[in-house]
């Protein structure tokens, strides 16, 4: 019975352990991590991985409080950079399962209800605004300007 | 070098650039308190992203009824178009942000049709009965709702006296990344922050411009050299039900 239990644990985690780039740890399934737009994300992967929520929330406090517009740890510009293209045209939703969003909050048992409000892909405008301010790495330029 | 002669006297251009200096310094009513002008600031348009909205601006819009044709429907679809409000074919559920309003004086028979959306009030009644502080006033007098808090009570659209609160029964996909909307949720016109944030007019004034009837004037009601505040100067205006003293931002010429 229990190795029944085994063979069937295994089964279940075989196409995700298949999923996993780059993983040499084995038979460890790791979440898949789509590259984004650009060199670099606006703050270390380790900062942004731990506290990426503690700066959303507080992004969301100023912009829809105090009307404070910086782009730096927007969730739309979270969006615009880590969306991929989708082969049929436009983009892929960062909620869809494999994503950038969704493959890590799956691995780690946490819902995401940023999307059950917020778009999942970027817009035309935004598509069209990322393309004209490039990121550069270690930095995220401050335009004066909002598009 | 061109020095200063005996004959001058004084140089012009010296002297225009200290009465300049001594403007921008502000003018000194007493030891310690100087009066600065505030003329340039306070625009959206000045305004970094970075800065937070103030209580110098005071957004308002002004409807000329007069110009409002009967029939004509453009700050409506601009306005669903711009936040992305697809309905579900269910008028009665459907979220509505603008909508226009057909009247007809019994007595006379005269017509008059105009758009009637948030009021934007200086004390809104939505936000003194919101138990969680969701629906809220920005300092520059754009109501708004905070869906991050709202638990989708509705005592904000009883509490409405124009009826311009929409609740989110369904599930609502697709949204416009700028304008986030969510089931479970209450909203209403929010005079298109994001396009005021960027120093642009709303979608609604900006479609109505297009369609040739330019009845809408948006603008900072606090600025007296804005073109609703000059406007609002020259002209009879009402505000709808201005015996409930909540001083809406939106006004209307001609009703």
């Amino acid at each position: 019975m229990g190795r029944h239990l085994v063979l069937a644990l295994l089964l279940l985690l075989a196409p995700a352990a298949a999923a996993a780039q780059d993983s040499d740890a084995g038979r460890v399934p790791l979440p898949t991590i789509v590259k984004g737009k650009g060199e670099a994300c606006v703050a270390d992967t380790a900062y942004m991985r731990r506290y990426h929520m503690t700066e959303l929330d507080h992004q969301r406090d100023e912009t829809m409080h105090r009307g404070v517009r910086t782009r730096k740890f927007s969730l739309k510009e979270c969006v615009d950079c880590h969306a991929t293209p989708a082969p049929t045209g436009g983009y892929v939703s960062v909620n869809a399962p494999g994503q950038f969003c969704r493959s890590c909050h799956d691995y780690a048992a946490v819902t995401i209800d940023c999307f059950q409000c917020h778009a999942a892909r970027p817009g035309e405008t935004a598509t069209k605004r990322a393309g004209e301010f490039p990121r550069t790495a270690g930095k995220f330029r401050q335009e004066s300007e909002v598009q | 070098m061109t020095g200063r002669t005996p004959q001058q006297g004084f140089d012009p251009q010296r002297r225009r650039f200290l009465s300049a200096a001594a403007a921008a310094a502000g003018v000194t009513l007493a030891p310690g308190v100087t009066l600065y002008g505030v003329t340039a600031a306070g625009s959206a348009a000045a305004r970094a992203p970075e800065d937070p909205v103030t209580s110098s601006v005071r957004w308002g819009l002004l409807v000329d009824v007069n110009k409002c044709r009967d029939g004509c429907n453009a700050c409506v679809t601009a306005c669903v178009e711009e936040n992305g409000l697809r309905g579900n074919g269910r008028p009665e559920t459907d979220a509505q942000w603008i909508r226009k309003v057909e009247l007809r004086d019994p007595s006379t028979g005269a017509k008059r049709s105009l758009p009637l959306m948030c009021q934007h009030c200086a004390s809104p009644p939505c936000v003194d009965v919101c138990p969680t502080g969701a629906s809220f006033k920005r300092a520059d007098g754009i109501v708004l709702v905070d869906k991050h808090i709202c638990i989708g009570c509705r005592y904000c659209m009883l509490a409405c006296p124009y009826k311009a609160r929409s609740f989110i029964h369904e599930v609502v996909e697709d949204q416009k990344p700028y304008a986030p909307r969510g089931k479970g949720t209450v909203e209403s016109c929010t005079f298109c922050v994001h396009r005021v944030d960027e120093g642009r007019t709303p979608a609604c004034v900006e479609a109505c411009a297009e369609a040739g009837g330019d009845a809408m004037t948006f603008g900072d009601l606090n600025d007296p050299n804005s073109r609703i505040s000059k406007q609002v100067a020259a002209y009879v205006t009402d505000q709808i039900r201005p015996d409930l003293g909540l001083d809406p931002g939106v006004r209307y010429r001609n009703l």
